[in-house]
């Protein structure tokens, strides 16, 4: 059984007029959300995106924009409390992410 | 580091010497391993960046690039016996790769630094990196290759798959480029989960030790040290039991936000605390107190939970956001309900 996160909440989005097709956005992302065929990226299951902006930072013609983060909420407290970014807390232990 | 205990030997380049990394795990490294993952899960466990050799590379060899965080460095150079690559270990400060790929130290510029540094275009003639998939988030493909003339080619997620992918021409199946979050992903991740929550959870448990001495009209030494094995007892037990119980129940809990999953856990543990205490199994004490417990445990258990998305594979910024928002406050209420039903029922008893 797959693992769903909230629906409807991921800051995904595809410029298609900018896209060529190149397939990038699909080999690097970890839930293939893309769906490349014809020359064009098409977005498939969104709800699956994490954000991890890898995409967006490897689309050669800047067509994808995400607000790529750490979905971690112990980050996000340890930054609002001490004000350092999100990310800053991310567990380097979780031995998936070796 | 010339003398790491990984080191068998020296490939010589036209750049230089490059260390030899051995394929095969020694117990000191199998230790190590087992150390960062049972106890000092944020301690740095390095390794020297720079270039390394596997087998007998040659310049048409691939090259791998990797983090200097032990564990992935290890993890890599063990699934390459028989192989002959060149690994290329960036300066990530001791952190894996997709962390760190998030932090933006596994990117652009330190690949392109370190190709420098390494002086890898005498190395090798293929002019091609091989970067893990989940290194992606850090880097720009197009910009390294603008900035070092070398091409790059996502690997595989896992460094299991990258043997058959090197064997297919660098071609990764569709699975290989998926993250998994399967159970054995979830289960090792226990014993961290609970050392990086100790420090919360003894805080919590001696602070109601300390309470536990409260009477009507002052304190009582005696009172408190009575009823400290118990309290502190079921106030570990609220830590406890959702660290080990959400990760391994993580697909079958109801909801999809990671705070939903831990209230069922929490109000599950509640009803079997509610139970054990009329059966006279536990003695939480009164009325009062034992309700303090159970909305105590579904509170802590929800937060647990809530903590336990940095570790998932698969939940997004905004989505974790959108459960604080909502989640945090119910926290809050409940966690302030648990406080004053149960001081108030310490009082009452007293
Ligand atoms: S990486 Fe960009 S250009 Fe290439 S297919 Fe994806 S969206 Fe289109
Ligand atoms: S942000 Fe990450 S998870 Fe979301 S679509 Fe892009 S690559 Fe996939």
């Amino acid at each position: 059984m797959p693992l769903k996160y909230l629906p409807n909440v991921v800051t995904l989005e595809l410029d298609a007029a900018r896209c060529n097709g190149c397939g990038m956005c699909a080999t690097v992302c970890p839930h293939a959300v893309f769906a490349v065929g014809a020359g064009q990226a098409r977005i498939g299951d969104r709800d699956a995106c994490m954000e991890c902006g890898a995409c967006a930072r490897n689309c050669p013609n800047e067509a994808i924009s995400v607000r790529a983060g750490v979905g971690c909420a112990a980050g996000i407290i340890a930054g609002l409390l001490g004000g350092i970014g999100p990310a800053s807390a991310c567990a380097p232990s979780a031995g998936v992410k070796s | 580091m010339t003398g790491a205990p990984f080191v068998t030997g020296r490939v010589s380049t036209p750049a230089g010497e490059v260390p030899r990394a051995s394929t095969a795990l020694s117990w000191r490294d199998h230790w190590g391993t087992l150390f960062v993952r049972l106890a000092m899960g944020r301690m740095a466990y390095t390794v020297e960046p720079g270039l390394y050799a596997v087998g007998s590379p040659s310049p048409e060899s691939p090259v791998l690039v990797s983090a200097n965080y032990k564990l992935s460095f290890d993890h890599l150079r063990s699934r390459l016996g028989g192989l002959d690559a060149w690994i290329l270990v960036l300066d990530t400060k001791g952190i894996n790769v997709w962390c760190a790929a998030g932090k933006g130290t596994f990117g652009t510029d330190e690949i392109v630094r370190r190709v420098a540094a390494t002086r890898l275009a005498e190395v090798v003639t293929g002019r091609r990196l091989i970067l893990p998939q989940l290194g992606a988030p850090g880097v720009s493909a197009h910009e390294v290759t603008r900035q070092t003339r070398f091409g790059v080619v996502y690997g595989p997620v896992r460094a299991a798959d990258i043997p058959e992918f090197l064997r297919a021409g660098m071609k990764a199946t569709p699975g290989m480029r998926r993250v998994r979050f399967g159970i054995r992903d979830r289960a090792v991740l226990i014993p961290v989960e609970l050392v990086i929550g100790a420090k919360l959870i003894f805080g919590v448990a001696s602070v109601m030790v300390l309470l536990g001495g409260l009477v009507r009209w002052g304190y009582s030494v005696d009172r408190a040290a009575a009823s400290a094995p118990g309290v502190a007892a079921l106030a570990l037990a609220a830590f406890a039991f959702p660290v080990v119980l959400v990760p391994l129940l993580l697909p079958w809990l109801p909801g999809r936000a990671f705070a939903v999953k831990g209230a069922w856990v929490g109000a599950a543990m509640a009803l079997g605390l509610y139970l054990a205490a009329h059966a006279g199994v536990v003695n939480p004490g009164g009325r009062l107190e034992l309700w303090g417990w159970m909305a105590g445990w579904t509170a802590l258990a929800s937060y647990v939970a809530m903590n336990f998305t940095g570790a998932s594979t698969y939940t997004s910024l905004s989505g974790v956001y959108a459960e604080m928002k909502r989640a945090i406050p119910a926290q809050a209420v409940l966690a302030a309900a648990a406080a004053v039903l149960w001081i108030s029922g310490r009082l009452a008893g007293s």
